[in-house]
């Protein structure tokens, strides 16, 4: 039992705003009071329900491949030596495991979001999760190239699509469903792209991506995942690309969806010379449109490394930039590729992209609806999440930073006419509420009676940036896991996964196709469940 | 002047990184003998490993066979370093001032990475002298390194400026992957010379056995050698005064990135 007292508790879900009162803790639930036990003197200092990041890469095939990559960014990165309560690892922009669990913690975020997962590498995933300690953590199964569900969409078998869906949520012990580039990287397996929504995709005549969105969208819906379809739309990164963005979202009018990452699907221009934000655009059809839910995927300068499915822009981004290039096919289900990258502040383009993920997070009015996220490690690394805090609280501090951008820039952006100021209240939103609402994990941030004691607490201080990297306390389950950025007790997180409503009879069909297209046996494809640690299923199966 | 003798050939590698002038002005006798070193994963005190003498200052002298000592005068950015055996690996990398002087051998990258300052080995060198670590986009990008022996492969891997010579014969690859710089071979080297490079000039005073990838352009005597001939004899590395001023044949490549480096080969007589 514990209680911490006399702090400002900012706690947006139960419209709590900056109200000093005590939060009691039981059994690692909020409770209503205590009678015993250790008091955590507050005063003076923020309360917040523990972080949530709703999109981040931080387990699994494709982060180990980039590991591999860059031997090079690992040497410069924070050591984190071996001691009493940790395990040693380093920092950097692809934290080993633990560091990753320590260092989402050390800034008061206690739930992740891994958003790209292949079927094909589920258990390597979870393995990795395993080790990534203090934090909760949840898993988006890639779908829209896996070649089984497009062959049945394609012979117009929805039903059926439907069931393997399910059947392979369940089998990677999935939380929701990820699209990314859909139906392009099936088509980058024949050295091709599919950019726009109505392109043919190699192999289809009646599939398009435009068809794959709505159709998966649909599914996610009828088989009532907690969390919306999360999708990274066609033509990512490129000048003009806002029209496939606003196209996309046109597709899904009807459907929940995610919108990840949309910073770099929110450019405007026809090719780099003309390049500009068109982050206006986005919000206004964004505002209007409540089914949509999004995350910024902000860019911050400095040197880094992409990871996406997206295999086709990673190799137009190695040849515009002559870097390394990783590339790795996952056999019927996606793809992915692998550039370091280094964002530079006198790069027009780089500048131009650093503006609009802010300015959609300053355009986008309802803070329940974007969240705070910078796809790590694509366009900073998470650990530099108060950075962007800064940015979005002071508006001058801001503009500060717009005067280092090149000249040439400013008629391209607008972030410098922007005076909106986020509040500590819509910061708890962007960066805990909002994405757990998202997400659809009703025990998460909150600190109302009964939700996990998943609490950040942080001294007051002006300087938010620092403010947000070095919390006072961070509790997790109710434990105390930070004190004054020490690990006091690295606990192993949970993992959730969603069990649909799927015809058991589904494995009949999938047995003989995969038994052919294949090179693993249909057998070893699910994740056991004994091989998940500390699952918690959250079932959506109908009783009927 | 400050010495240092070591006790005895550790079993392992040892890693010194304290033992640069950077790390050691300005602290007594006795905070020296404290610094850290890396035995394996344990941690010692430095006098574990070494009889330290004399008084702080930029000017180091270690003595005994140091060939299991590892990353002597890493980043060092001043004073000068002379180590009167061998040396183990990573000696003088990072280092972006200062002098380091190696009367034995040396081993593998000898100046990884180096930004500045001039290391001369007179025995010979290892592999990946002046080179890139693995992953980085670029080696050496500054500094002299001098070498009156042989070397081994990989010499001046990715090296982006600066001067590497050698007396003696070096193995494969020397100047993979160059982006600039120049590479001075008077004992010549053995195969795939200038793989892959973008730019720079690798200069042998012996024929070389080069890629089809290379490409005749012209025969000519660079003037800018006999700067760099007065350059090296200021630093007390002798060479052959005809072979400055002779005549070169001029290849250029590798054209299969495709590159505009040169490589420029001594025609006697």
């Amino acid at each position: 039992m514990l209680r911490i007292k006399g702090g400002k508790v900012y706690d947006p879900a139960n419209g709590v705003n900056g109200r000093v009162q005590d939060i009691c803790i039981a059994n690692g639930k909020v409770v209503a009071s205590v009678d015993a036990g250790r008091t955590i003197d507050a005063t003076g200092m923020i309360v917040f329900p523990g972080g949530v990041d709703v999109h981040t890469h931080v387990a699994g095939a494709a982060l180990n491949f980039a590991r591999g990559l860059i031997p090079e960014q690992h040497r410069k990165a924070v050591p984190h030596l071996h001691t009493k309560d940790r395990r040693a690892g380093i920092g950097g922009t692809t934290p080993t495991t633990f560091a990753t669990g320590y260092l989402y913690a050390g800034m008061g975020f206690t739930t992740v979001n891994e958003a790209a997962m292949p079927i094909m590498s589920a258990k390597h995933t979870h393995e990795e999760l395993r080790d990534t300690p203090i934090v909760d953590k949840t898993c988006l199964v890639l779908m829209a190239n896996n070649e089984i569900v497009m062959d049945l969409l394609e012979a117009g078998d929805f039903e059926r699509a439907k069931d393997v869906v399910a059947w392979q949520i369940w089998a990677s012990k999935a939380y929701g469903v990820k699209a990314v580039n859909p139906g392009g990287v099936a088509a980058w397996k024949w050295g091709k792209n599919a950019n726009q929504l109505n392109d043919a995709i190699d192999g289809y005549s009646k599939v398009t991506p435009g068809s794959i969105v709505t159709d998966l969208a649909r599914i996610v819906d009828e088989l009532k995942l907690p969390h919306p379809m999360h999708i990274h739309c066609n033509n990512l990164g490129a000048p003009g690309n806002v029209a496939t963005t606003i196209q996309t979202m046109q597709r899904l009018e009807g459907n929940r969806a995610h919108m990840a990452h949309l910073q770099y699907h929110s450019y405007g221009g026809s090719d780099w010379d003309t390049m500009r934000s068109a982050a206006a655009e986005v919000a206004e059809y964004f505002n209007a449109h409540k089914n949509l839910t999004a995350d910024a995927g902000a860019v911050l300068f400095g040197t880094t490394v992409t990871i996406t499915a997206d295999g086709p822009w990673q190799h137009l981004l190695y040849q515009l930039t002559g870097r390394k290039w990783g590339n790795l096919d996952v056999e019927n289900e996606t793809g992915c590729g692998v550039v370091p990258f280094t964002y530079k502040q006198n790069s027009i383009a780089n500048a131009i992209m650093w503006a609009v993920g802010l300015e959609l997070l300053l355009l986008i009015d309802d803070p329940w609806r974007i969240f705070l996220t910078t796809d790590h490690p694509n366009g900073a690394t998470f650990w530099r999440y108060p950075e962007i805090i800064q940015l979005l609280m002071d508006a001058e501090f801001r503009r500060e930073q717009v005067k280092k951008l090149p000249e040439k820039v400013l008629p391209r952006i607008f972030i410098q006419d922007l005076n909106r100021e986020y509040t500590l209240y819509e910061i708890a939103i962007i960066t805990t509420a909002g994405p757990a609402r998202a997400l659809g994990l009703s025990q998460k941030g909150h600190l109302g009676i009964g939700a996990d004691a998943d609490v950040a607490i942080y001294n007051e201080n002006k300087d938010v940036a620092h403010m947000f990297s070095y919390p006072r306390y961070v509790l997790k389950g109710g434990e105390i896991v930070i004190e004054e950025g020490e690990v006091r007790k690295a606990g192993d997180g949970h993992t959730f996964a969603v069990r649909p409503q799927y015809d058991e009879k589904i494995e009949e069909y999938l047995r003989p196709v995969f038994q052919q297209q294949y090179t693993m046996s249909f057998e070893n494809y699910p994740v056991p469940l004994e091989r998940v640690h500390a699952l918690e299923i959250v079932d959506r199966r109908t009783t009927s | 002047m400050m010495t240092f003798t070591l006790k005895e050939v550790p079993t392992v590698p040892l890693e010194a990184e304290v033992l640069s002038p950077d790390r050691i002005v300005g602290l007594g006798i006795d905070e020296v003998r404290a610094l850290p070193v890396f035995h394996g994963k344990r941690q010692h005190r430095l006098e574990d490993f070494f009889e330290i003498d004399g008084d702080g200052g930029d000017e180091l002298e270690l003595r005994g066979d140091l060939g299991r000592v590892k990353w002597i005068g890493r980043g060092m950015t001043r004073g000068h370093i002379r180590l009167l055996g061998n040396v183990g690996m990573h000696v003088g990398a990072y280092m972006t001032g200062g002098t380091i002087n190696v009367a034995g051998n040396a081993a593998d990258w000898v100046g990884g990475e180096m930004t500045g300052g001039t290391i001369h080995v007179h025995g010979n060198a290892g592999g990946q002298i002046g080179a890139a670590y693995r992953g980085s986009m670029s080696g050496m990008n500054g500094g002299a390194i001098l070498v009156d022996g042989t070397a081994g492969i990989e010499l001046g891997m990715r090296m982006k400026k600066g001067l590497i010579a050698v007396k003696g014969p070096v193995r494969d690859f020397a100047g993979l992957q160059m982006k600039g710089g120049t590479i001075f071979l008077l004992g010549g080297a053995e195969i795939r010379t200038g793989a892959w490079m973008t730019r720079g000039t690798i200069v042998s005073l012996v024929p070389l056995r080069l890629m089809p990838t290379f490409h005749f352009a012209c025969s000519y005597s660079p003037s800018f050698l006999r700067v760099y001939s007065k350059r090296l004899q200021s630093s007390g590395f002798t060479v052959p005064c005809e072979a400055f001023n002779g005549s070169y044949r001029r290849y250029t490549g590798d054209s299969s990135v495709p590159g505009k480096g040169e490589i420029l080969m001594w025609q006697p007589g």
